[in-house]
């Protein structure tokens, strides 16, 4: 890969949320050590539970960093029409011309980001117009032909958001968020309160838009299902760090870390009636992360060298980067899936 | 003589009136639903559903947090709309809940073992502390906990998981009949879901309970469920054995649900395709015109009948 | 809990400042119990004497000793406007937490009682109690007065605090583990209402002794009862101003500003301090 295919480098990102309660003082260190790249025209899935700091990182990709929330370390340069800027460093302005124009999200909530008491065209308005740099009745043109791309009749433009359903709410979040063709988009669980049905034609949408645009996205879920279905590559977050990363369909059928071959493992399938494995114990406190490798103390194989040293992301063959010390050796399967206390856990 | 079923639901309906005085109109949440579960055969009984098909508050009529608009719920042949005072509390010792959101089903203010002791207390006159202690920690072994590990401790002192388990061995402890578990498993991690459905597995096997399992996520489903319905809009549209009904559903609905479940086969290749559900026919008109007829494999499906028909046929089984 | 009343003193300045102001105020208080003046007896010293190293605080017209009258009249306001929250509280507690939990008619009645002791004038019925109990009229049944009147801003506050933990699960979850409404709502739901409780006592307090200095100074109280508006009420009927005994009106005046600025922050600082989303984040939730 040449690096001109890189939309996006990360760098050895350090970010933590430093706090002072009372003089208590508290650091959460959400996200350690990430480096990882995004390459023009994919779809990027990171995938990782509740307080795996997924949504720290992101939120330092979107160039959201605000305190508690700082960046220690590294650089977060993306690559627009070739001009590199690494948002850590860059001034409110140069993130603020990019904004939308060229990175842009779309978020869990429809709701959050289109304002109750305005009709969907002034929504559109309100974010798209100066970034496009259009004349009013070319801007709504345009508007409106995006707005058929994905679906959706121009008469939303004069809807208020609560006339339209869930599902057509979050199209239109998609299409805010696609409307000025951005080279970069950030999806932050943007399926999780849909239902199935309406799910799987979001999630179809946001493929089309993707392609059709040529734009890179990254795809926040813990839901290891949507990312089978939309992510051309996966990282799998684990208590900050990340800890495997490959192309989605070596992430379901050759993963090399225990945490990855568990999650992989005890998804139930339709058709699949087996048995299914769960891990023992929670995802640690990043507050006060175990010493090591963070996944050790549910680890099933974990060694000695697992509590004291911190497994590095190691570069495999075909695009595949993993951080275990006993990545090499051929486990079987039992023994990752292996249950401490019985089949009640 | 025969045992009367353990629960039995006779056409019950439930209608919201909504709007305010000019423009009132009732919205039906649960329509004609029927079904039955064995005195004699302990099963993980589904409702599969999405949102706003009516399931969550066919599961509040089930507990009798909300009394049907017609029909009855009858529980060991008795309706349980009727039941008040010590009735209605052995009632609640016989069907218990288990609630969405771990975190949430526990007053993070308080210890955890108080919701245990109180169980323990109310519904089987435990008077001294040997007495309450004794079932609770009898209780939490069936989860695999012990009273040492979760005595005098708080929600945030404990992981999803044990939280869970705890709300599991609390509505153990009154040695229910019925579990409802109401989405147990959509707010846990990936991780943790598969612990909390082998343990209902594990409670119908060696325990003899018998589980309502509510969820829409058809993939768990299929996983645990001996039998199920699939409800759209407070209708029934199929209902039977839950493997033979995921493996090849009759109803149109049902089919755009399977379509919808996400596939693990082609992982990476980023097909994603719509669900197709403009093709199907999700008006209520067809709903209210179809009826449950009995189809193979011991299943029912609701079938369209002309519009012509007369409408009173709705809901009957 | 006192490791929480540590940090509070040593990392909020508001709080820090409140303790030492209420503090001050309740010490100079308690000395009324070693005062060796009986404060309702008057002509014991020499009347209209400045401050003075003698007499801290000078002598009234009515030859007091102001400093130990003092003692003797924050006592009595302190204590009244204690006896008001702590009254209060409790009715807006049982109202608030039982409206908002058994909702349905139980609500809507309780409701329709706190609407009309929100639109009763509170301060002609003050007089006409007055009028109607004259010297019966002491501190405590003053205080049991104010406190019918006290409370329904705050029940309504803690009503809508306890409508939201009714559909809270942790409460569904209480009542199939057979928990009783009462247990409920005065063990699951009472301490999400403390917070609520404690900042609205502060405010109570000042609004109480605010309007027992005015009725006093109006003389619509007690007057031979010594308190903060007694005092100001003698100073007044006394001209104290005009005839150039100013420390009786100022000294008063100044200790009770600074007794509500320093209940101010305190009610200040603890409704930041018990606000349950920071709360929760201390707890690590």
């Amino acid at each position: 890969m040449s690096v001109t295919t890189d939309i996006l480098t990360v760098d050895r990102l350090r970010a933590y949320y430093q706090m002072n309660y009372f003089g208590i003082e508290r650091e959460v260190r959400a996200v350690e050590d990430v480096t990882m790249r995004v390459k023009a025209n994919e779809v990027y899935g990171i995938a990782g539970e509740s307080s795996s700091g997924k949504t720290s990182l992101i939120k330092v990709l979107a160039a959201a960093i605000r305190p508690p929330l700082r960046v220690l370390e590294g650089s977060v340069t993306y690559r627009f029409n070739g001009n590199p800027l690494d948002i850590t460093r860059a001034a409110e302005e140069e993130i603020e011309a990019v904004r939308w124009r060229h990175l842009s999200y779309i978020m869990q909530g429809s709701m959050s980001v289109l304002n109750p008491v305005r009709r969907i065209g002034r929504i559109f308005e309100d974010f798209a117009f100066r970034p496009m740099g259009l004349k009013r009745d070319a801007f709504r043109a345009a508007v409106e032909a995006h707005l058929a791309r994905l679906h959706l009749e121009p008469g939303v433009m004069n809807s208020y958001p609560h006339e339209l359903s869930g599902g057509m709410r979050q199209r239109v979040t998609i299409a805010l968020a696609t409307v000025c063709r951005p080279e970069f988009i950030i999806a932050d669980e943007p399926t999780t309160a849909l239902d199935v049905v309406v799910q799987k034609d979001v999630l179809a949408m946001i493929r089309e838009v993707q392609q059709a645009l040529g734009s890179s996205v990254v795809f926040v879920t813990h839901d290891m299902a949507v990312h089978a279905s939309i992510a051309d590559r996966l990282a799998i977050v684990y208590a900050g760090r990340i800890v495997e990363e490959a192309p989605t369909r070596t992430i379901f059928t050759a993963a090399r870390h225990p945490y990855t071959r568990h999650l992989v493992a005890s998804l139930p399938r339709i058709g699949d009636t087996s048995p299914k494995p769960s891990l023992e114990g929670r995802p640690p406190s990043l507050a006060e992360p175990p010493p090591g490798c963070r996944f050790h103390p549910r680890c099933p194989i974990a060694i000695e060298r697992c509590r004291k040293e911190v497994p590095i992301l190691e570069e495999w063959p075909g695009e595949h980067r993993v951080a275990c010390f006993r990545a090499h050796e051929a486990i079987p399967a039992g023994e990752i899936l292996h249950l401490k206390r019985g089949s009640l856990q | 003589m025969t045992r009367p079923p353990l629960l039995d639901l006779r056409d019950v309906t439930k209608t919201f009136s909504m709007g305010g005085m000019l423009s009132r109109r009732h919205v039906g949440a649960v329509n004609g639903v029927s079904f039955a579960l064995s005195a004699e055969k302990p099963e993980i009984f589904t409702i599969i559903g999405e949102s706003g098909s009516g399931k969550t508050t066919l599961a509040r009529m089930i507990l009798g947090n909300e009394v049907p608009t017609s029909g009855e719920v009858l529980f060991e042949g008795e309706n349980i709309a009727e039941r008040r005072g010590a009735a209605r509390l052995a009632f609640m010792a016989r069907v218990q809940p288990i609630f969405q959101n771990p975190f949430e089903a526990f007053n993070p203010l308080k210890r955890v073992d108080r919701y245990l002791a109180s169980t323990a207390r109310r519904f089987l006159g435990a008077r001294s502390r040997a007495e309450t202690e004794t079932p609770m920690d009898e209780a939490l072994r069936k989860v695999g906990l012990s009273l040492k590990e979760v005595s005098g401790r708080f929600p945030h002192e404990l992981s999803g998981g044990q939280l869970q388990r705890v709300a599991v061995a609390r509505a153990l402890i009154s040695k229910p009949r019925v579990i409802v578990a109401d989405e147990p498993v959509s707010m846990v991690d990936a991780s943790l879901r598969m612990a909390i459905v082998n343990l209902f597995r594990r409670l119908r096997d060696e325990l003899g309970v018998t589980i309502i399992y509510i969820t829409h996520d058809l993939a768990t489903a299929y996983y645990i469920s001996d039998r199920l319905i699939i409800m759209q809009k407070g209708y029934v549209v199929e209902m039977g054995p839950a493997r033979p009904i995921l493996d090849a559903p009759r109803h149109p609905y049902s089919q755009l649900l399977k379509r919808s479940v996400l596939s693990f086969d082609e992982s990476g290749a980023g097909q994603i395709k719509p669900s197709g559900r403009d093709e199907v026919d999700l008006t209520a008109e067809s709903l209210i015109a179809g009826r449950l007829e009995p189809a193979e494999d011991g299943r029912f499906v609701r079938l369209s009948k002309p519009i012509l028909e007369p409408r009173q046929t709705a809901g009957a089984l | 809990m006192f490791s929480v009343f540590r940090d509070l003193i040593r990392y909020n300045m508001e709080f820090a400042v409140g303790v030492v102001l209420v503090g001050a105020i309740v010490l100079f208080s308690l000395l009324s119990f070693i005062s060796p003046v009986d404060p309702t007896a008057i002509y014991t010293t020499i009347p209209d004497m400045p401050p003075s190293a003698e007499y801290w605080f000078g002598t009234n017209s009515r030859g007091q000793d102001l400093f130990w009258h003092l003692t003797f009249a924050f006592r009595n306001t302190l204590f009244f406007g204690l006896s008001v929250a702590l009254l209060s509280r409790v009715i807006s507690i049982a109202v608030g937490l039982a409206a908002g939990y058994l909702g349905g008619w139980t609500d809507r009645v309780l409701m329709f009682v706190n609407d009309i002791f929100v639109a009763l004038p509170t301060f002609p019925i003050l007089v006409l109690f007055y009028f109607v109990l004259r010297s019966d009229l002491d501190m405590f049944k003053l205080a049991l007065i104010m406190a019918c009147f006290g409370w329904p801003y705050d029940a309504r506050l803690i009503r809508s605090v306890a409508l939201g933990l009714k559909h809270r699960e942790f409460t569904r979850h209480a009542v199939f583990a057979g928990m009783s409404p009462v247990k409920i709502m005065f063990e699951e739901h009472l301490p999400y209402v403390m917070p609520i409780v404690f900042a609205t006592a502060m405010a109570n307090m000042i609004w109480s002794i605010g309007l027992e200095v005015t009725l006093a100074v109006l003389g619509f109280t007690n007057i031979n009862i010594p308190t903060v508006g007694t005092a100001l009420y003698w100073a007044n009927n006394h001209s104290a101003m005009v005839v150039g005994v100013w420390w009786w009106i100022v000294i008063p005046v100044v200790l009770i500003v600074l007794t509500f600025l320093g209940l101010f922050l305190l009610a200040v600082s603890m409704n930041e301090y018990i606000d349950p989303r920071s709360r929760l984040r201390r707890m690590g939730a």
